[in-house]
């Protein structure tokens, strides 16, 4: 996965995208540096899948470029495209009748031919893919019959069936139980480690502290931070930015930053006070 | 008797060193940490910011690829395919022989032999001519038909992801029945499919607008229009076109003006020739083998628009393409069958419960499956009732409804 090329990793250049009216991206600059983890933060509605979407190709920006290494993204023509970037979005579709090893194989579409079937590199690489994700056990069951977090493992399968270079993964710890969501984003800093570059859209601030290389803070379509994470979540930029009050403190056992939200920005967390709970049945009585 | 609330229960600490808690964490404090970490039931090295690219050998080289490993169900798919050409040329040559001038098979050969220069003619002219110029092309007809119908059935569910999709449900073939019938009335007969193929396209649009026009307008491309909105858009959409080609008829025909309103609303094979042999067959090859080749690209859509652009899919000019080639076929069958309903939706949904939804064995196989099942349901439209003959998208709709039903209720998460 590693090669020369993309060496500088992904450069986000004054792109501007709108929709009908609404500006959505704002001039927009970011980097990622190759075979980093970027973490893509920010409140609802602040364009992270946008962007994702316009560094995947699927929408078109109005100006600006998105570069991976020494390649203009929008100059790739799509196959290509998807050969080198591979997007995973959170899902919530319905079951569309395949097996789980038939939608990872369908993350090689854009290496087959239009008459050639599924050669067996391409078997191989989505019985890696299946693999990596930990889906072996399940290759055969139905994608409909699969928890939240396990199509989110098969989405990821599908798109390293892709053999991406850079690999963007919107909110790929929803709907995950915890230990779900470090297994993931621990996958993901394993793919890294294989020189993988990889853009998430992240939510959980401390998650993204603690996994990520570098993050990149988005409000109304505008990076406002961007780079370390411990530079960059300070307790002042998430008052600004999500409207929070909040502690950065360092994680006891990994020295990662780790955030204690205190209340939203003007009215603080109520602190719990004790609740009597309803007196016990005295012996011998049932509740019928 | 009160007892302390679970918020001021003192809460029991894990130790900081605590074997488990660190290697949950997977983070070891700015470095690579001794303890593995569990990624998905895969004992790898832990890995943390920081962490080491390159120290080490990545955890995954150490996991071979298990290549070979099968993946689908290919074998199932050829034996299947196999069985059904067998089973579709055996279908043709035994709905020959049925009829009220009793045949054998023998017959039909001697008459195929006959015709094709192949052997001496021994059948009399007129078991020949039974043979030859009224049962022959009307079994090839109800073949080519119903594999035409089949084939667009299974294209138009994936673009449209929409279960209930088929040219008879979303309006197409009342839209080529109306362009087949003005075109008849006005005798230009030669323009026929393409009118036909015009009144397809534009009940398409028509349909495929009000569909996005009532989901909110954002819906354009066609990926998000719900199910429920288009089979609705669909159904006024046959409504008006349906009321149209009945009028048309009503006003310049002569004869048995209701016999014919029926044979184009409800779909009929009676008095096909060799010339719709041409026309059904021919747009069957000519258009149903380039769909064949665009399966991976119906695969892509499976996840919606979004994934299958992220797939490398060019997703408007893909649909726009394909639907468009779908209006075509219909209305090349529809220019010599009426509108036949309820094939396209029953074949693929039938062959989805073999071999899956993979649009490579999906394709072949609807349109073969298609075939024999519209052969054997014309045979029945014309012998059930003997010496009368029912418009056979009579017994579609008698089949179809009921598995329309089943649809309904097995997809209950449609909107």
């Amino acid at each position: 996965m590693t090669g020369a090329g993309h060496a500088d990793g992904l450069r986000v250049d004054r792109v501007r995208f709108t929709r009908g009216n609404r500006l959505i991206i704002d001039d927009l600059d970011c980097t990622v540096p190759a075979g980093a983890v970027g973490a893509l933060l920010g409140p609802n509605g602040a364009g992270k899948s946008t962007l994702l979407h316009l560094i995947a190709g699927i929408e078109r920006a109005d100006a600006g470029a998105a570069r991976f290494g020494d390649r203009d993204l929008a100059s790739l023509r799509r196959r290509d495209r998807a050969r080198a970037i591979a997007l995973a979005e959170q899902e919530v579709t319905d079951a569309p009748g395949l097996t789980v090893a038939e939608v990872v194989a369908l993350g090689r579409t854009p290496h087959l031919g239009a008459f050639s079937g599924p050669s067996e590199r391409d078997r191989a690489i989505v019985a890696r893919g299946l693999e990596d994700a930990g889906l072996l056990d399940l290759a055969d069951r139905d994608y409909g019959s699969l928890s939240g977090g396990e199509r989110q493992r098969v989405n990821l399968a599908r798109a390293l069936a892709q053999e991406p270079q850079l690999l963007l993964l919107d909110e790929p710890t929803n709907h995950l139980d915890i230990r779900a969501q470090l297994t993931m984003l621990g996958l993901v800093r394993e793919l890294a480690r294989g020189g993988l570059t990889v853009l998430a859209a992240l939510h959980d601030l401390s998650l993204a502290a603690a996994y990520a290389d570098h993050v990149v803070v988005l409000a109304e379509g505008r990076v406002v931070a961007a780079g370390d994470p411990h530079a960059v979540l300070e307790p002042e930029l998430i008052r600004d930015v999500w409207g929070v009050e909040a502690s950065v403190i360092e994680h006891p056992a990994t020295g990662r930053p780790l955030i204690a939200y205190a209340g939203i920005a003007g009215a603080p967390l109520p602190v719990p006070q004790p609740v009597p709970l309803p007196a016990p049945l005295p012996t011998g009585e049932s509740l019928a | 008797m009160t007892r302390p609330t679970p918020s001021v229960t003192p809460v029991t600490r894990v130790p900081k060193t605590g074997r488990r808690a660190d290697a949950e964490l997977g983070t070891g404090a700015g470095g690579p940490s001794e303890q593995p970490v569990p990624v998905f039931g895969t004992w790898v090295d832990a890995v943390g910011p920081g962490a080491g690219r390159g120290a080490g050998a990545p955890a995954q080289t150490a996991r071979p690829a298990r290549p070979g490993r099968p993946v689908g169900r290919g074998v199932r798919t050829g034996a299947w395919a196999v069985g059904l050409i067998v089973l579709l040329g055996a279908s043709v040559i035994v709905a020959v022989t049925i009829g009220p001038a009793a045949l054998a098979p023998a017959d039909v050969f001697a008459s195929i032999a006959a015709h094709l220069g192949i052997g001496e003619p021994t059948l009399s002219p007129l078991r020949d001519g039974i043979v030859w110029e009224l049962r022959m092309p009307r079994v090839l007809t109800a073949a080519a038909v119903g594999a035409g119908l089949a084939l667009c059935g299974a294209v138009m569910q994936a673009l449209t992801r929409n279960p209930l999709a088929d040219p008879y449900l979303l309006g197409l073939s009342s839209g080529a029945s109306v362009g087949a019938v003005i075109v008849i009335v006005l005798g230009v007969g030669l323009l026929l499919p393409v009118a036909a193929f015009l009144g397809a396209l534009v009940a398409l649009a028509a349909t495929l607008t009000l569909a996005a026009g009532a989901s909110g307008g954002r819906a354009g491309a066609g990926g998000s229009l719900t199910p429920t909105r288009t089979v609705l858009a669909g159904l006024a959409v046959a409504s008006v076109f349906g009321a149209v080609t009945s009028l048309v008829i009503f006003w310049s025909a002569t004869g048995d003006s209701y016999r014919e309103i029926l044979n184009w609303l409800l779909g009929s094979l009676a008095g096909t020739d060799w010339t719709s042999v041409a026309i059904a067959g021919g747009a069957v090859l000519v258009i149903g083998i380039p769909l064949l080749t665009s399966a991976k690209t119906l695969d892509a859509f499976a996840f919606g628009d979004t994934a299958a652009a992220a797939l490398g899919v060019h997703v408007g000019r893909s649909r726009a393409l394909l639907l468009t080639a779908t209006a075509l076929l219909t209305g090349a069958l529809v220019a010599v069958s009426g509108s036949i309903g309820f094939v396209g939706l029953i074949l693929p949904h039938g062959v989805r419960l073999i071999v899956g939804s993979r649009h490579r064995a999906l394709l072949p196989l609807s349109a073969l499956a298609g075939a024999i099942f519209l052969v054997w349901v014309d045979t029945g439209a014309r012998t059930l009732f003997d010496p009368r003959e029912l418009p056979v998208g009579i017994l579609t709709a008698l089949i179809g409804g009921p598995v329309f039903a089943l649809l309904l209720l097995r997809n209950r998460g449609l909107r």
